[in-house]
Order: C-alpha cells, then sequence, then structure tokens
C-alpha cells in the first residue's frame, strides 16, 4: 500500500525523523485559517498516490492565508495521473539551504536492501541517474546486521552529506524496519537555513503481508478514493483490479489470470479492439461462493459485456470449479444478465464440462482452448450492445 | 537427472499436521515422494497416518535430521511462523528448503534468505508451488498427474501458469518443473535454475516463464547468453497490466518504466529466446524446438 505525503509524515514523526507535519485540509475554506495557524505564508501539497505532483500544478506557494484558500481551490479536485485530488496538506514555507535524495528499498536483484541516497535531491532521482550518475551513492545493506551507527556513517560520507544527517539516516531505517516498509523516500531531504535537517516530503509504501503485525495500518487504506467496485471486492477478500475494457476476466492463480488478460486483448484485436475488463484471481479454492462473489463484481460492472471464466484445474477440481458456475448463476438469477464464456482444463475436466452440459444454462458456451474461448469472449463483448 | 530434487530426497514437511500439510503430504506421497517426517514443535513423538504409511512427527528440524537424515525441507506454516520455521531448518543443516506459505512480510524472507546464503542452504519460494521430478519425486503442490517424466526443463514464477504449460507440453514430459514464486525476495532464481537445467545431462530445453515486476527476466537474458546452449523457449505475463497496480503476486507491478513485460520480451528475444504471445503459442514453439533437436 502506497501512503499519501501527510501519512508518510505521520509514521516519521512516530520514528524521530525531523519533519513538520502541518495541515490536512479537505475544503478549501479551511485552508485560510490552517495558513494562519502555520505563520501565514506556506506550501499547498495536492495529497495523491502519484509522483511527479509539482509537475502537475500540484504544488503551489502561497504568501498570504487568503492566497493559500485560492491555491486549495485551485488544486482540490485537480486530476493528478488519474488521481482526484481530495485533500491538500498546507506546510509552512521553508528557507531551504540544500536538497538531498534519500531512499531505502527493498533490492531483489540482489535479495537484500538498498540506500540510494544523492546530494543531487528535490528533482527526479530518474533524471539525475541520467545527467549526474556519479552523485548517486548506492550503498547495499545486509538485512541480518541492517543500519547501526557504523552504517549510517558509512551512507553518510558515501553520500557526501553533513556528519549531523546520521541520525536522520537511522531513524528513517526504523521506518523501513518497525512498519514493514518496502520503499521509505525522502524528496528532498533539506538542510534548512539554520543547518538543521528536515524530511520535506515522504514517500514510504507498506508491505500488506505484514498487515496482521500493524493494526493501526488499516487506517491508512483510503476507501474513499478506492473504485467502488474494488473497494466492494476487497470487502469480500476476492483479488481484484479493476481496469477498464468490457471482457470480465474469473480465472484462478495471478499468473494465469494475468496472461488471460493478455490472451483477452490479443484477441480483441481482431474485434474493433475489445479489452478486459478486470483483474480476478480467486485462487485455489474456486468454491461455488467464492465464483458467485466474483461472478456479482463483474457482472455489477456496467462496463462489462462479456465473461471470461478462465480455470486450470490443479489442486481445485473442475466439477467443483462448474458446480460454483451453476450454483453461482442460481443464486444470481435475473442479475446475471450477460454470455459467460468458459474454459477448463486439468483436474477432472470431464466431469467439469458433463456439469455444464447438463446444466445448459442460455448465457454460458464452453470453449475447449484458452486462445479460442478468448476470441470467443472477445466476440460476443464486441456485439453485444 | 532430474534438477534439486529426486527419488533420492529425503523429505521432511514442516507443519504436515495442519490442515494444508496433511493433504499436500498425502498427493506427495502418492506421487512417490520419500517423506520421512514431520515436524509440528509439541507434537513430536506423534505420527500421522497416511494411505500407505505411518509417517513420524518430530518437535524440531533438529530431531527430524538427527533422526532420518532428511535433506529437504517443505514449509506450509503460515506466514506468521514463516521466519522461524526456515530458519529453524536451515539451523538444522538441511540443504534445500521449499516455502510453499504465500503472504510472508517482505522483510522476513530477506532476513531468512540472508541467513540461508550465509550456510549455504537452496531455498525456493517463498510463495511457490515447489517442484515435481515427474515420476521421482514432488515437492509442494503441483499436481502429479498433469505430465510424466521427459525431456524439458521449466522454470516459472506462476504455480498456475506452471501447470498450464505442463499440460500443454504433457507429450514430452519433463526432468523437473520449478515454480520459484513471485515475490518480490525469491530464493531461487531463474538464474539458478537456468544453470541447473543447463548443467542437467537429461534435460534437453528449457521454458521459461515470467511475469511483470522487477528485472529477474532480463538478467536471466543475460545468463543464457553467458551459459546456456540448450534451447530456451519463454513466455512472459502482463502485457496489458497498467503501472502501479499490483496483480496478485506481490512482486507483480509495473513502476514506471520498469518491470514492463515488453522490456522482458525484447530483452530475451534479443539473446536468441523465442517468446511465445500465449501459453499455447509458447508450446508450439517448444514442440518445434524439441523437433529441431531431432533433425540435428
Amino acid at each position: 500500500m502506497d501512503l499519501m505525503e501527510y501519512q508518510a509524515k505521520e509514521l516519521f514523526a512516530r520514528h524521530n525523523v525531523p519533519v513538520t507535519l502541518g495541515r490536512v485540509v479537505e475544503d478549501p475554506a479551511d485552508a485560510a485559517a490552517a495558513a494562519e495557524e502555520l505563520g501565514g505564508r506556506v506550501v499547498v501539497k495536492a495529497q495523491v498516490k502519484a509522483g511527479g505532483r509539482g509537475k502537475a500544478g500540484g504544488v503551489k506557494l502561497a504568501a498570504t492565508p487568503a492566497e493559500a484558500t485560492e491555491r486549495a481551490r485551485d488544486i482540490l479536485g485537480m486530476d493528478i495521473k488519474g488521481h482526484t485530488v481530495r485533500r491538500v496538506l498546507l506546510a509552512p514555507a521553508a528557507a531551504i539551504a540544500e536538497e538531498y535524495y534519500f531512499s531505502f528499498l527493498v533490492d531483489r536483484a540482489n535479495r537484500n536492501y538498498l540506500c540510494i541516497a544523492s546530494t543531487e535531491g528535490g528533482v527526479e532521482i530518474e533524471e539525475v541517474v541520467h545527467s549526474n550518475p556519479d552523485a548517486i551513492a548506492k550503498v547495499s545493506i545486509d538485512p541480518a546486521t541492517g543500519v547501526d551507527g557504523a552504517k549510517a556513517v558509512e551512507i553518510v560520507a558515501a553520500a557526501g552529506f553533513p556528519a549531523e544527517a546520521a541520525s536522520v539516516v537511522q531513524a528513517l531505517w526504523q521506518v523501513f524496519i518497525a512498519e514493514d516498509a518496502s520503499l521509505v523516500e525522502v524528496n528532498p531531504l533539506v538542510k534548512l537555513a539554520d543547518g538543521s535537517l528536515e524530511a520535506l516530503d515522504g514517500k514510504v509504501t507498506l508491505d500488506e503481508n505484514a498487515g496482521y503485525r500493524h493494526p493501526d495500518h488499516a487506517a491508512f487504506d483510503d476507501k474513499a478514493a478506492a473504485d467502488p467496485l474494488e473497494a466492494a471486492a476487497q470487502e469480500k477478500g476476492l483479488n481484484y483490479v479493476k481496469l477498464d475494457g468490457s471482457v470480465g476476466i474469473i480465472g484462478n492463480g495471478a499468473g494465469l489470470v494475468m496472461s488471460t488478460l493478455d490472451v483477452v486483448a490479443y484477441a480483441g484485436e481482431a474485434h474493433g479492439g475489445v479489452k478486459p475488463a478486470n483483474f480476478l484471481d480467486i485462487g485455489g479454492g474456486a468454491s461455488a461462493e467464492v465464483m458467485k462473489s466474483g461472478l456479482s463484481i463483474i457482472l455489477g460492472d456496467p462496463q462489462v459485456r462479456s465473461v471470461f471464466v478462465n480455470v486450470f484445474g490443479g489442486i481445485t477440481a473442475c466439477d467443483a470449479v462448474s458446480n460454483g458456475i451453476v450454483q453461482a448463476l442460481e443464486l444470481l438469477g435475473d442479475q446475471a444478465n450477460k454470455p459467460l464464456v468458459v474454459r477448463l482444463d486439468g483436474n477432472n475436466v470431464e466431469e467439469g464440462r458433463r456439469i455444464l452440459a447438463k446444466a445448459n444454462h442460455p448465457l454460458v458456451t464452453v470453449v475447449d482452448t484458452m486462445d479460442g474461448a478468448a476470441n470467443r469472449a472477445a466476440e460476443l463483448a464486441a456485439q453485444t450492445f | 537427472m532430474a534438477i534439486f530434487l529426486t527419488e533420492q530426497s529425503r523429505v521432511v514437511v514442516q507443519g504436515m499436521t495442519g490442515a494444508e500439510g496433511q493433504k499436500h503430504t498425502s498427493r506427495m506421497l502418492a506421487a512417490g515422494t520419500n517423506i520421512v517426517g514431520g515436524v509440528t514443535p509439541g507434537k513430536g513423538g506423534q505420527s500421522v497416518d497416511f494411505a500407505k504409511r505411518s509417517i513420524p512427527v518430530y518437535d524440531s528440524c533438529a530431531d527430524a535430521v538427527k533422526s532420518t537424515g532428511a535433506d529437504v525441507s517443505i514449509v506450509f506454516v503460515p506466514p506468521r511462523f514463516t521466519k522461524g520455521a526456515v530458519i529453524e531448518a536451515v539451523d538444522a543443516g538441511i540443504p534445500l528448503v521449499v516455502v510453499i506459505t504465500e503472504g510472508v512480510p517482505v522483510h522476513d524472507t530477506a532476513a531468512f534468505f540472508a541467513h540461508a546464503q550465509a550456510a549455504g542452504t537452496r531455498i525456493i519460494g517463498p510463495n511457490s508451488p515447489g517442484l515435481i521430478s515427474p515420476g521421482k519425486a514432488n515437492a509442494g503442490i503441483i499436481p502429479a498427474d498433469i505430465a510424466g517424466p521427459g525431456r524439458i526443463g521449466l522454470v516459472s514464477k506462476s504455480g498456475t501458469l506452471t501447470y498450464q504449460m505442463m499440460y500443454e507440453l504433457r507429450e514430452y514430459g519433463f526432468t523437473t518443473a520449478i515454480g520459484i514464486g513471485g515475490d518480490p525476495i525469491i530464493g531461487t532464481t531463474h538464474i539458478d535454475a537456468l544453470r541447473a537445467f543447463q548443467d542437467d545431462p537429461d534435460t534437453e530445453a528449457i521454458v521459461m516463464i515470467g511475469e511483470i515486476g522487477g528485472d529477474a527476466e532480463e538478467r536471466a537474458a543475460a545468463f543464457i547468453q553467458e551459459y546456456v546452449t540448450k534451447p530456451v523457449v519463454g513466455y512472459v505475463a502482463g502485457f496489458t497490466a497498467p503501472e502501479g497496480k499490483t496483480m496478485g503476486h506481490a512482486g507483480a507491478i509495473v513502476s514506471g518504466s520498469s518491470g514492463t513485460a515488453a522490456a522482458k520480451q525484447e530483452a530475451l528475444e534479443a539473446v536468441g529466446v523465442k517468446v511465445g504471445k500465449t501459453p499455447s503459442e509458447t508450446a508450439r514453439l517448444m514442440r518445434s524446438a524439441l523437433e529441431q533437436l531431432l533433425v540435428h
């Protein structure tokens, strides 16, 4: 789960990373009073889970409280990379002397952790990678030992940060480890005119697998911002991602479902560019209940015109999947109103196909191969108006 | 021959007394796996009856190794106990630990992987379906009846795509099929499996299945160019995945321009790996690669 800046800063404060929390407002009318409290001159910053906010016009300076209201009005409701801005953070304008870049992240290639630090902060780090690669320090971290005092000193020296940054590095390491983050990024980490350091921005990605250790992290989940279908799916414990096409997809196993999306998109090229409407992995179980929940989410998507159920019975037997489909259609009744193309293979496939043939549901077509079924589902989505 | 797992492997199951552990132990035994024990703290001295055999339960991996000489462990314990279970297996000197558990926090994986690496233990997974050397042994949850022994080596991040590909190529069979898992940190990589398949005299050709996220496929491509002389056919899932959305696996995410399926396909094709657009097309490419081998 990606956090917004103000949420990241709350975690920073918890672990003694120097930070100014500022004030979050959702209504421009509240901005002036908040700015007044913060000393009048503030930066108004869009709170969305996307980078490049500054470039998109989502970060503005306001010299007076009245101006803060104006800027908040400009920014609230803006669309930044597909995210609607619902809140802005007001932070006191800082007197910046130097800007640095700093991050801790999971290093997939080396299967440990990596610290990236640079004295060229305040711009996108990808740009620095191209323009001045020598200004970037990369320090590998052994998960067995982590970042102790000596390691923090090593990082600060490699980056060319002032020596007093070592304590900030250790505090950020605490955020990374104690909060089960897979990314902690500060850009910029600044040296203020008075010589002190402060995290002026923050980006944190929390590991959802570690949610059981952090019941407090649930509060960071911005339910209002989620797609309503995704929110409904999450409530039912389904692994669902909304996409913008018209072929609803249900499958078992993340890899097979990803592959199904691709195969439908290829097949769709021959049918006027029809695309998948969603990702939905019903996992190993694939019981009637899960199938029903999945189908009801997909049929509740007004963009869906046909549904492709693609299951390879490994542990799950195909007869159980077929029974699930038949029962789900019964349970859904009139709500089931779009054609279903079903492809089954693997464990007990003959019995699975027999069950579907016997039920002879008018909406269900069984196709033997994945490519053939994808083509049929795309064709149906293109025809159905 | 097979890689990592053979008929000689002596396997213990951590979490064998749980529902999942018991179900899959029964399947693994039916597939001919030499399961010598289970490990569940506090249940040492008990045993679990399966169709043809009764399998003893030990309190710890150390006890199991002492009594049975186990050299493979399969971990079926819940996520919150996985780190401890893997470290216990490593400390008991077991050289191969297969972690089936899904949903392990990435910091836990980083910690147990570092510990295993220091001890020289191979980890497969986490979030892996395990591996099967058909006709010899099955360590994990891959259904044993999809395909028999044969000439192909298969390595994949995904469980069900492994099953699909084994099914498509069942007429040729497999030396070993291994699911390495879809998490950001995994113990055995595409490269490790490619190296082992290249070195295995019975493997004639290799199927490599990847997916979006990270750059493991790109690194595998560089390795293939440098080391692998056997034909490799590839498949990459996730061409249509949008940026910033995790597609089921914790590691399957496109961020910015990194981790895209197109970049992975390009890297593989640049080193002569034929990449199929769909699993079925990938299987066709593998069939023609195998037929080419017969001609020469």
